[in-house]
């Protein structure tokens, strides 16, 4: 090995040490919000390092230059313009896509090393087949969760023996991937159905989730996207793919325990049980919705004494946030004791809710999440409801029957009075009945959450 | 090729590694540090771009192609929401500062 070709190779793993480092550092900031942005910027740092460190010493050829820088501004132009253009409430999405290309990349890395059809060492076949197959998983599924978000794709589909066939899809891709290990050597057919397989599994194991779960199933696919990309990074040698992508394996999959802990379901209940849109195992409820006008609804707001808050998806939805804080400060300049409850899974992600009102300007100090704030409800002259269901849902707490029955909930039927801003008298999101809403001291204001507030801000002007 | 037993002891301090960062992480930032970590491993773009630089058919390189797209769009889609969605802490605060 000649002198030059040696201090690339040192530039290069240089670099990514550095990039590995600063991944951490990154992350390690990004987890308080006094350092958060400081934090993705040391990251980016990283990330261009190790990149521009890449693109000068790995030595291509001009035209494979040409294609990688082609491919890099393309596929980073078109998601720098969409990235900056996406409102705010379509992040649980957006988040998905992203997530899914770059379990897509690293899908595609196993890809190119393995048609090469070297009849390599069994554990470096191994890996790479590995990493293609959680990569490919995580790409489909990622994309279905997308088109599921963005109301691309609105229906769930389910049939009986659903799970078997997945079983048979996952069994069947294990064993080409076996067959490919057997024989120490990729043949292109082989490699391709092995592909073609996993694929289809991400596409098979997601359509049948529901809306309501996709930010668990996000979550555990970005883990997954993580993994995939540490097990690529074996196979090339590259150690910021290694350690970047395993600490995002254990990050996200924390992250996913998390969530799913949040909503009182183990991650194979989310996976397999097909919950999200079924809940008709309810009973029918009795008793009816009350209905209130805005005029009434704004009067008892502006002469409470305390308000909490609880936002919901609906709130996102309607991209009401600026409106039901303008009204906030309407109260809060009355004197009216307010906070926000944040359930952590209120809208598709948890934190969504707090993004969402930081976006608004609301002050920290008024976010409470659900521990904090449950006690303060048996209090509260009123709970202002909008656009949440089931984190507000008492059955979880009393009714063994319901599918929700043991998630933890925002305690809103404690208060003295509930108003709730809902879109119509349907069922929510999870297609779950409501206890709450045909509670007796429960007023139902219909319409989206950005006229309600809107007519809300009128009406505590008007109550002097 | 990294040491297996080498390659090992990276993977196990990296589990960990991630694994304590993440664990101490206040719920509002949950999102912003998903979106975060789905930035990071947009890490895969360097080996993305090494794989097409190493290809030695045409099917290889436009899988290669193919790969070094979808991972700077990770890269780039990932940083771009996950900063602006943490520049929003911060203006907050300030707004909070401001407040008498």
């Amino acid at each position: 090995m000649s002198g030059a070709t040696m201090s690339a190779a040192t530039v290069i793993q240089l670099s990514y040490l550095i990039a590995a480092a600063l991944f951490i550092l990154g992350l390690k900031r990004m987890s308080s919000p006094v350092t958060a942005v400081s934090g993705v910027r040391w990251a980016g740092l990283g990330m261009l390092l190790a990149t521009i460190v890449t693109i000068v010493f790995m030595g291509a050829t001009p035209l494979d230059l040409g294609l990688v820088l082609g491919a890099a501004l393309v596929g980073g132009g078109l998601a720098w313009v969409s990235g900056k253009r996406v409102a705010m409430t379509d992040m649980p999405q957006m988040i998905a896509l992203y997530n899914g290309m770059g379990g897509g990349a690293a899908a595609a890395i196993a890809a190119v090393e393995l048609y090469r059809g070297e009849t390599g060492n069994a554990t470096h076949l191994t890996i790479a087949l590995i990493g293609g197959f959680i990569g490919s998983v995580s790409f489909s599924g990622s994309l279905i969760a997308f088109g599921k978000l963005q109301g691309l794709i609105t229906k769930s589909v389910r049939f009986g023996g659903q799970k078997l066939v997945n079983l048979a899809i996952l069994v069947a891709t294990l064993a080409v991937g076996a067959t490919i290990v057997a024989q120490s050597q990729a043949a292109a057919p082989a490699v391709t159905g092995f592909f073609v397989l996993a694929l289809l599994l991400g596409i098979a194991m997601t359509l049948p989730i529901g809306g309501a779960d996709m930010p668990v199933v996000i979550s555990l696919y970005n883990a997954l996207t993580g993994l995939a990309v540490g097990f690529e990074g074996f196979v090339l040698d590259n150690a910021a793919m290694i350690i970047a992508g395993t600490v995002v394996g254990a990050a996200g999959t924390l992250l996913t325990q998390l969530m799913a802990k949040a909503m009182n379901r183990s991650l194979g209940n989310v996976l397999f049980a097909n919950f999200g849109e079924t809940g008709a195992a309810t009973g029918g409820l009795t008793g009816t919705q009350k209905p209130i006008e805005a005029s009434d609804a704004g009067v008892m707001l502006a002469f409470s004494q305390k308000v909490i808050v609880v936002p919901g998806y609906g709130m996102a939805v309607a991209q009401a946030q600026h409106k039901v804080w303008e009204l906030c400060q309407l109260l809060i300049d009355r004197g009216v004791q307010l906070r926000f409850a944040i359930h952590p899974v209120a809208g598709r992600m948890p934190g969504h809710m707090n993004v969402l009102l930081a976006e608004a300007g609301v002050p920290y100090e008024l976010i409470a999440d659900l521990d904090e704030v449950n006690a303060e409800f048996e209090t509260a002259d009123v709970a202002l409801i909008i656009g949440a269901n089931d984190v507000v849902n008492p059955d979880a707490r009393n009714n063994r029957q319901s599918p929700i029955y043991g998630m933890p909930i925002l305690n809103a039927d404690k208060a003295k009075n509930v108003i709730v801003i809902k879109r119509g008298q349907g069922q929510g999101f999870s297609g779950i009945d409501n206890a709450l809403f045909v509670l007796d001291q429960t007023r139902m204001l219909y319409g989206d959450a950005q006229s309600a507030a809107n007519q809300l801000i009128h009406a505590v002007k008007a109550a002097g | 090729m990294i040491d297996g037993v080498i390659a090992l002891y990276i993977f196990m301090l990296a589990a960990f590694t991630g694994y304590e960062v993440i664990s101490r992480v206040p719920v509002i930032l949950h999102t912003p540090l998903m979106s975060g970590s789905n930035f990071v491993h947009g890490i895969v773009l360097v080996g993305a771009m090494v794989a097409l630089a190493t290809a030695d058919s045409t099917l290889a390189r436009v899988i290669g192609s193919i790969g070094v797209f979808l991972a700077a769009g990770n890269a780039v889609g990932g940083y771009v929401v996950t900063e602006r969605m943490l520049r929003m802490f911060v203006s907050a605060g300030k707004k909070q500062e401001r407040r008498p």
